[in-house]
């Protein structure tokens, strides 16, 4: 399981893995926010936040696609699913999200305080959001997992993934934010949103590959 | 140990592509599946992998003692894809499956010898031939130990000293008692073994 861990990770670093592609389409998102909001820095501190969580749930979707794709690809999804007496598929899938969380997600989480700058947001509200990023955005990589199962037959399965997922990765959102939010301003709490997203995170770390597991299954020809 | 089909039919898209296969293959034992394309090769060994479910009929495995419970934990399957990762050396791609598999078998720069890549192992895999890569794919039939090779057109862009090398590597398997089951329409150059003709076969 881990030689599966460090494949993945490793793939994902070299030429044409995602990791980069993700981090350049958060900067990009992040950097055209303030002018198209104008230099307004009190709105910006305030939409900060928001904005940080939606560009790095759009960037994670980003190379969701891939996940079983290149696998299926090239055949190692047969020996995946061969295996599955040794190591359970769920477990596989598991591993092969927290790879993928490791090698294309983390990145974003740890350039989220920088990108906070030109959000002109107060350090505070970045540490917050930066930790409510590293509890929350697994929980968005575990339910595309399933979404890039259901879709890993299809050509062209990127936006089906995006359509399937996101209305899914809406509660993480709301909970990442408000957590956000709780930090700064006063009355608003922080903790009970922020041990909601985490407990959201662990709920999907069962559910999401268990579903993929069975799609993949269901799928395989 | 004992792999049996009985009463075997397999579809894809809804169509029945063959029907009532029956074998039964002890240690030591090959099979060899032929026919025209379209016959239902490759389907039946995916059948006999588990990878697909069999429309009738099923596919056991005797024997196998609490290591190899099933027909998929017991078997290699080769298929038409390689399994190997091109931005990968072939090194980290047989380590990764030597440790995803288990039951590690030879080491991987003898695996690679035995197929007669031995001075590539370093290279990343995207970089060989067609007929290297085959023979890289062939070198993980060696990294880790299963009683049952699935081998679907092994030799596909071998070339003749690759051929001969594959028939040495299944006829050493057969006499430590492995069993082979492989589809082909070129003679693989292996001896005393059973066919089966799925172009001849009735549909069922």
């Amino acid at each position: 399981m881990l030689a599966l861990f460090l494949r993945d990770l490793r793939l994902s670093m070299r030429v044409g893995g995602g990791a980069l592609t993700g981090i350049v389409f958060f900067l990009a998102v992040i950097a055209t926010i303030p002018f198209g909001v104008g230099p307004d820095l009190n709105l910006l501190s305030r939409i900060g936040p928001a904005i940080l969580w939606i560009g790095a749930l759009l960037a994670s979707l980003l190379g969701l696609d891939r996940l079983f794709q290149a696998d299926r690809d090239d055949g190692s999804l047969d020996l995946l699913v061969l295996e599955a007496d040794r190591h359970m598929l769920a477990l596989t899938v598991l591993v092969k999200c927290l790879a993928h969380w490791t090698g294309s997600v983390l990145p974003l989480v740890v350039a989220a305080p920088l990108l906070g700058l030109f959000m002109n947001m107060e350090p505070l509200a970045i540490g917050a959001t930066a930790l409510t990023l590293l509890a929350g955005t697994p929980a968005i990589t575990f339910i595309g997992a399933a979404g890039a199962a259901v879709a890993v037959a299809l050509p062209r399965g990127g936006l089906l993934i995006s359509i399937l997922v996101l209305p899914l990765t809406i509660p993480a959102l709301i909970f990442g934010v408000s957590a956000s939010y709780g930090a700064t301003e006063d009355p608003a709490p922080f903790l009970q949103p922020f041990l909601i997203l985490v407990a959201l995170t662990l709920f999907l770390a069962v559910i999401g590959p268990l579903g993929a597991a069975l799609a993949l299954r269901r799928t395989s020809d | 140990m004992r792999l049996i089909a009985e009463n075997l039919a397999g579809e894809r898209g809804g169509e029945t592509v063959f029907a009532n296969v029956e074998f039964a293959l002890e240690d030591g034992e090959a099979l060899i599946v032929t026919g025209p394309n379209g016959s239902g090769k490759s389907t039946l060994l995916r059948v006999v992998a588990d990878l697909l479910p069999a429309s009738e009929g099923k596919v056991r495995f005797e024997g196998g003692g609490e290591k190899w419970p099933t027909p998929s934990s017991a078997c290699h399957y080769i298929g038409h894809l390689n399994a190997m990762k091109t931005a990968l050396t072939v090194n980290e791609n047989l380590d990764f499956w030597q440790r995803f598999a288990g039951e590690p078998a030879l080491a991987i720069a003898e695996a690679l010898e035995e197929v007669g890549l031995g001075h590539i192992g370093h290279l990343p895999f995207g970089y060989l031939s067609t007929g290297q890569k085959r023979r890289a794919a062939l070198a993980r039939l060696l990294v880790s130990r299963r009683p049952v090779w699935l081998l679907d057109e092994p030799t596909a862009g071998l070339d003749k000293a690759s051929e001969k090398r594959l028939a040495e590597m299944m006829d050493q398997h057969l006499d430590e008692g492995g069993i082979i089951v492989a589809a082909t329409h070129l003679p693989l150059g292996i001896e005393g073994v059973k066919s089966l003709d799925m172009g001849t076969r009735p549909h069922g």
